[in-house]
């Protein structure tokens, strides 16, 4: 697993108080990892932080799994 | 009765008559209080007025509100000097009267920038750290002009109105993190803003309170208090009025 899928999956742990084991690439923070959508923001600004990049709001619209997140957080560090 | 060992509180406004007695109010019920405010020397003087009966509870965080970056700045100064920020009291505010016909810009900008704008930046800024502690309490100083309108006060009216409506927006936000957006809307207090009103000017308005006389900044401070506490958690999106009787919503 890279490292931006690592450090994406531990934000998610934190911040939603999931299990590890549920945090898989296709999980939707929704439907499958109980987030609102207060939670998605937070995630997103956890990810801003994380990473040191910004995520305009139409790109964050689209980040609803775990591996939404990780891919463009791949593109914005690459 | 409440309680509010170990939180801490910014307080904008507080030089002000209002603003001073809620930040004296927060501190003995135990909190750590932020004074902030234009006016440094007289910041230290209700610091220092703190400091002595409750030693180590008041700081000072000075800033302009009229300057977006200054607001910015200063959640994170009071956030720095409290370590963080689980009340905040947006009261600062000014007046700029004048009948709309005559009224400028820059009169019409200058109340909405502080006691709107900067309250929204203020809450914003310290909002995230609230959500992730599940606590916070955020209250506005609202008026009771921002419900009844009042001639010469269109900007002063418009600005109180728009934190009701902001709180109501917020406190529908918030709620499942535990965070509580009120307002509490004054009537008539004795402070510096009514303080130019003349002795028929105050006659005249006392005969339309019911309570017959103006309220005092420790009514104000009492309802911010029972807002601030961990027992109003179950009250949110609301306005306290506390006006003698003068407007009942």
């Amino acid at each position: 697993m890279s490292d931006v899928a690592e450090r994406v999956k531990k934000i998610v742990v934190e911040h939603l108080g999931v299990e590890e084991d549920k945090v898989t690439e296709n999980a939707s923070f929704i439907d499958d990892l109980g987030a609102d959508s207060l939670d998605t923001v937070e995630l997103v600004m956890a990810f801003e932080e994380e990473f040191g990049i910004e995520i305009p709001d139409d790109a964050a619209e689209k980040i609803l799994t775990v591996k939404d997140a990780i891919s463009f957080i791949t593109k914005a560090e690459g | 009765m409440f309680d509010l060992t170990d939180k801490c509180a910014l307080v904008t406004g507080a030089s002000g008559g209002i603003g001073s007695a809620i930040a004296k109010a927060l501190a003995a019920m135990g909190a750590k209080v932020a004074l902030s405010g234009t006016r440094r020397e007289a910041l230290d003087a209700v610091a220092a007025e703190i400091g002595a009966a409750h030693p180590g509870r008041a700081c000072v965080v000075p800033a302009n509100l009229s300057d977006p970056a200054a607001t910015d700045r200063l959640a994170a100064e009071a956030e720095a000097a409290l370590g963080r920020i689980d009340i905040l009291v947006n009261n600062a505010g000014l007046t700029r009267d004048g009948l709309a016909m005559r009224m400028k810009d820059d009169d019409w900008q200058t109340v909405i920038d502080v006691n709107l704008t900067a309250a929204f930046r203020l809450t914003r800024a310290v909002m995230r750290g609230m959500m992730k502690r599940r606590f916070g309490r955020v209250i506005a100083i609202s008026s009771v002009v921002g419900v009844t309108g009042n001639p010469g006060q269109a900007n002063y009216a418009a600005s109180k109105a728009g934190l009701i409506g902001m709180s109501k927006a917020l406190a529908q936000e918030l709620a499942s993190r535990g965070i509580t957006v009120n307002c509490v809307a004054p009537g008539m207090i004795e402070t510096a803003m009514t303080g130019v009103l003349n002795e028929e000017q105050r006659q005249r308005m006392f005969a339309s309170i019911p309570a017959g006389r103006f309220g005092s900044p420790e009514d104000v401070a009492a309802a911010v208090a029972f807002l601030a506490a961990e027992e109003a958690a179950y009250v949110t999106g609301q306005t306290i009025h506390v006006n003698g009787g003068m407007a009942m919503i």
